[in-house]
C-alpha cells in the first residue's frame, strides 16, 4: 500500500513511513516530520487544499502536493 | 563599571519572544535596520541584580539555524561570527512549553557553538490546563544548562531570566550534540583539512545555501572541492542531523517532562472547527473586515475634527502672534497646516495598527492564511500573501517585508509587486476628506454610508491587486516548485503591552517618517507658491485693482486667487491641467497630485498650503474645498471629479519609500521601474473612465 498523507480523512492519524527529503522543505523535516513519527489530520481548508496537521506535536499546514510525498502507514500495520 | 553583557533574544516564530523582550526592556527599546538589509533590528537595554546592565538583540524568530529565509540568516551570521560587535557573551533560547520538543531543537544547534545559552521556558501559566510538568532542576543537569520557568503574561520568572544572564559565566559550553556522529567518513575528512574550526561551525558555512539560495555566502576556506558535496547530499545529512538532534532531545525530555493529555482541554479545537470552517471561516473573516473598516471610521470622526479646529486655530494664532523676522506667512500658511495634514489621520492610523496587531497576536491570521491559501493560489499568490496583503492596508513598506516568509521566489515577487495596490495608511487621508465632501452622510440599513463607500475602496484595492497578481501569474514563467509550511500558533488573549507598543512605535515612526516629507514639500510649495515670475506677479495687486475695486469685499480674495495662478507653482499646475483635465482635475488637483508623487498623504496637506496662502480667514481644510468652484461658479469637488481622484489614488503607485523598499527586496530597479509606470497607466485610465461615466 502506497498511502500518503494526502489520502488521510480528518480526524485520522497515522504514521510517517517514508520520504524523499529532497522533495521537502527542510523546515517540515525540523518541525517533526520524521519517519516514525505520529501525524494526525485536523482540519482540511475548502477544496480539500491546505491540509492543517498534527506532527508529532507541531501544529502546521501544508499544501496537498507536499502531503502526497510523504508515504504513511496506518498506526497498527 | 565592567562593559555591557551582550545578550542575544533567539528563538521560534510564536513562542512569545516579544513579550519576554518587552518585559526585560520595557520603553528602553529602539528599532532599527541591519547595514545593507531590511530585516528589523531590535535593541533594547535591560537592567541586572548588582548593577550590571545587558544589552539585549531581539533576533528574528527562527526554527533552525539552518536558514531559510533573509530573517533567519541575519541569525546564523551573527551566530557564526565572533567579531561582529553584537555577538552575544550569552544566548536567551525563548521557548513554548508547549511545543518543548521543537523548540528544543533550535537550543541545541546553538549550544553545539559552544555559547552560553540559557533557556527560557515561556507561557508556563498554561502548563495546569495542559497537564504538563516539567523538572527544571534534572533539565539543568540534563542540558548543561541554567533553565527559567516564565510566564510572560502574569509577570513571572523573569528575574530568574536576569540572574541567569548576569551569571552566565557559570553556564557550561559543553555542547548537546556530536556532529561527527551524523557521518563519520565526512566529518572526519573535514576535521583532518581544517583542524583548528569547530566542525558545527564549518558544517553551517558549507550548509548555509542549501535551503537558502538567496545570498551571497561568506567565503571561508571552505570552498576546497574534496568539500563540496551536492546539494542532496548535504540535505540528507541536514536530515540525519534533525533526527539525531531530536533522538537527543526525547532522552533528555524523557527524565523531566511529563505530559498527562486527559487533563488537557482542546480550545483549540473547537475554535479552530469555527473559524477555519469552508464557510463560516469566510463569513467571519468578512465580518472582522467589515468592522475593522466601519471603526475606522466612525470612531475616528471626533478626534480628527477635533485636529483639524485645533490645527486651524493654531494658524490662525500664528499669523497674529509669531514675530515677524520668523517668517510667520510660511509658518502659518505653509507648515501648520503641511503638518496638521498628517497630525489629522494619527487616530486613524494607530486604529489600523491597532487591529492588525490583534489579528497577528491572537494567532487569528494564519488561520486566514490557510482558509486563504487555495483561493490565492489561483492568482499565483501565496496563502501567505494574505498577511501582507491585509498589513498594507497600514503600510506597504512593512507589508512588503513581511512577503519574507513566502518560501517560493515567483510567488514572493508577486505578492511584493501587487502589495501598493492596497489601500495604505497613506490614501486614507485622500479617500476620508473627499468621502466627506461629496457622499452624503446617511445611513443605509444601519450602515453609514460614508463608511461602506471607504469600505468599497479598500475591496477595490484588494480586487486590482489580485487582478494585477492574475495577469502577473500568467506572464512571469514558473522557476521552481512551491513550499507552504504554516506554523498554526495556539489561540491566545493578546498582552495589552505587546499591543500598546507595537501601536506606538509603528504610529511613531509613521508619523515623524511622513512629517520629514510633508515638511519639506510644504515648505517648498510655499516658497513656489509665494514668488512668481516677472512683472504679471509683482504688479498683482495693480492688475487685480482693474477689475475689482479695492474697497470691494471680495478683493483680498480675488488678489490671492490671481496671485496663486501666476506664482511658479500655478505655472506648473496650469503646464500639466491639459493632461488631468479629462479627468475632472483643476491645476490645483494637478500640484497636488504631482507632489503626491513623493507620498500620497501630502494631497491633504498640499491643498491646504495652495487655498491657505494669503487667506486670512480661519477655514478648516475641508470647508475650503468644498467651496472651491470653476471660474464659471460650478464646484471642483463633485460626485465624478472626487470619484475619479479616489480611484487615481487608488491605483497610482505614488511613495518614493515603497520604490525604495521594493528595489532593496527584489535587488533590481527593474521592478520598482515597471511598477511606477504600470500603476500610473492604470490609474490614469481608470479615472478617467470614472470621470467621464460619472459626469454623463
Amino acid at each position: 500500500m502506497n498511502l500518503t498523507l494526502a489520502d488521510l480523512e480528518v480526524g485520522e492519524t497515522a504514521v510517517i513511513d517514508s520520504f524523499d527529503v529532497e522533495q521537502l522543505p527542510m523546515k517540515l523535516v525540523e518541525m517533526g516530520c520524521l519517519p516514525g513519527n505520529e501525524v494526525g489530520l485536523l482540519q482540511l481548508a475548502p477544496n480539500k487544499d491546505p491540509l492543517y496537521l498534527n506532527i508529532s506535536g507541531s501544529h502546521l499546514a501544508i499544501r496537498r502536493e507536499t502531503a502526497s510525498r510523504i508515504f504513511i502507514r496506518k498506526q497498527g500495520e | 563599571m565592567s562593559k555591557n553583557i551582550n545578550v542575544a533574544l533567539i528563538g521560534n516564530p510564536n513562542t512569545g519572544k516579544s513579550s519576554v523582550f518587552n518585559h526585560l526592556t520595557g520603553l528602553n527599546q529602539k528599532t532599527g535596520n541591519y547595514p545593507g538589509i531590511t530585516v528589523e533590528k531590535k535593541q533594547g537595554l535591560c537592567r541586572l541584580p548588582r548593577g550590571v546592565k545587558a544589552r539585549i538583540l531581539d533576533l528574528p524568530g527562527t526554527y533552525s539555524l539552518n536558514a531559510s529565509s533573509l530573517d533567519e540568516n541575519v541569525v546564523v551570521e551573527l551566530l557564526l561570527n565572533k567579531k561582529d560587535k553584537d555577538f552575544p557573551d550569552v544566548a536567551v533560547v525563548v521557548s513554548d512549553v508547549e511545543n518543548l520538543k521543537r523548540n528544543l531543537l533550535l537550543f541545541t544547534q546553538i549550544k553545539d557553538l559552544n555559547i552560553p545559552t540559557v533557556l527560557v521556558i515561556n507561557m508556563s501559566d498554561r502548563m495546569r490546563r495542559k497537564g504538563i510538568s516539567i523538572d527544571t532542576h534534572k533539565m539543568e543537569q540534563l542540558l548543561h544548562t541554567k533553565v527559567a520557568l516564565v510566564s510572560a503574561r502574569k509577570n513571572e520568572g523573569l528575574d530568574v531570566v536576569k540572574e541567569h544572564i548576569a551569571t552566565y559565566r557559570t553556564i557550561s559550553t559543553q555542547p548537546c550534540t556530536d556532529i561527527k556522529q551524523i557521518d563519520l567518513n565526512y566529518f572526519e575528512s573535514l576535521e583532518r583539512t581544517f583542524p583548528k574550526q569547530s566542525l558545527y561551525k564549518l558544517w553551517l558555512v558549507i550548509t548555509q545555501d542549501v535551503n537558502f539560495a538567496k545570498v551571497e555566502r561568506k567565503k571561508m576556506e571552505v570552498e576546497n572541492a574534496s568539500h563540496t558535496r551536492s546539494p542532496s547530499f548535504l540535505k540528507r545529512l541536514q536530515q540525519k542531523e534533525t533526527i539525531k538532534r531530536y533522538q537527543y532531545i526525547n532522552s533528555v525530555l524523557k527524565d523531566c517532562y511529563e505530559k498527562d493529555s486527559s487533563k488537557a482541554t482542546d480550545l483549540r479545537g473547537r475554535l479552530d472547527r469555527v473559524l477555519t470552517h469552508k464557510v463560516w471561516g469566510f463569513v467571519i473573516f468578512f465580518v472582522i473586515l467589515l468592522t475593522i473598516f466601519q471603526a475606522l471610521y466612525d470612531w475616528s470622526s471626533v478626534p480628527m475634527d477635533f485636529i483639524d479646529a485645533s490645527f486651524a486655530q493654531l494658524s490662525d494664532w500664528a499669523k497674529t502672534s509669531i514675530p515677524s523676522w520668523m517668517a510667520p506667512n510660511l509658518i502659518a500658511e505653509g507648515i501648520i497646516p503641511g503638518l496638521g495634514g498628517i497630525v489629522i489621520f494619527v487616530p486613524q492610523i494607530a486604529m489600523l495598527f491597532l487591529f492588525i496587531a490583534i489579528l497577528e497576536e491572537t494567532g487569528y491570521m494564519s488561520r486566514v492564511v490557510f482558509i486563504m491559501d487555495r483561493v490565492m493560489r489561483r492568482f499565483g499568490l501565496s496563502g501567505k500573501s494574505v498577511i501582507p496583503l491585509i498589513s498594507g492596508t497600514a503600510c506597504a513598506i512593512p507589508a512588503i517585508m513581511a512577503t519574507r516568509n513566502i518560501e517560493n521566489w515567483k510567488e514572493r515577487l508577486v505578492t511584493i509587486l501587487v502589495t501598493p495596490f492596497t489601500t495604505c495608511s497613506a490614501r486614507l487621508p485622500v479617500y476620508l476628506i473627499l468621502i466627506s465632501l461629496i457622499i452624503p452622510d446617511e445611513r443605509i440599513l444601519g450602515a453609514n454610508l460614508q463608511g461602506l463607500v471607504l469600505m468599497i475602496f479598500y475591496l477595490l484595492g484588494f480586487a486590482m491587486a489580485l487582478l494585477a497578481a492574475f495577469i502577473l501569474h500568467k506572464i512571469l514563467p514558473q522557476n521552481q516548485t512551491s513550499y507552504f509550511v504554516v506554523e498554526m500558533p495556539n489561540y491566545r488573549i493578546p498582552l495589552l503591552k505587546n499591543v500598546l507598543l507595537t501601536i506606538v512605535e509603528k504610529t511613531k515612526s509613521f508619523v515623524l517618517e511622513a512629517g520629514k516629507v510633508i515638511l519639506a514639500i510644504s515648505i517648498l510649495l510655499w516658497v513656489l507658491a509665494s514668488n512668481g515670475p516677472g512683472k504679471t506677479f509683482k504688479n498683482a495687486p495693480q492688475e487685480v485693482a482693474k477689475s475689482v475695486s479695492i474697497s470691494d469685499a471680495n478683493y483680498d480674495q480675488k488678489l490671492s486667487a490671481y496671485k496663486l495662478e501666476h506664482s511658479y507653482l500655478g505655472i506648473i499646475g496650469k503646464g500639466i491641467e491639459p493632461a488631468i483635465r479629462p479627468l475632472g482635475y483643476d491645476w490645483k488637483i494637478g500640484i497636488a497630485i504631482v507632489s503626491s508623487f513623493a507620498a500620497r498623504e501630502v494631497f491633504v496637506g498640499t491643498l491646504a498650503t495652495i487655498y491657505n496662502v494669503g487667506e486670512d480667514k480661519e477655514e478648516t481644510i475641508k470647508e475650503r474645498m468644498a467651496a472651491e468652484t470653476y471660474s464659471d461658479g460650478s464646484p471642483v469637488f463633485t460626485l465624478a471629479s472626487g470619484l475619479s481622484l479616489m480611484v487615481f489614488y487608488a491605483f497610482a503607485m505614488q511613495c518614493m519609500s515603497t520604490l525604495a523598499i521594493v528595489r532593496k527586496e527584489t535587488n533590481s530597479w527593474r521592478w520598482p521601474t515597471i511598477q511606477l509606470f504600470t500603476m500610473t497607466i492604470i490609474a490614469y485610465v481608470c479615472a478617467l473612465i470614472t470621470f467621464q461615466y460619472f459626469s454623463l
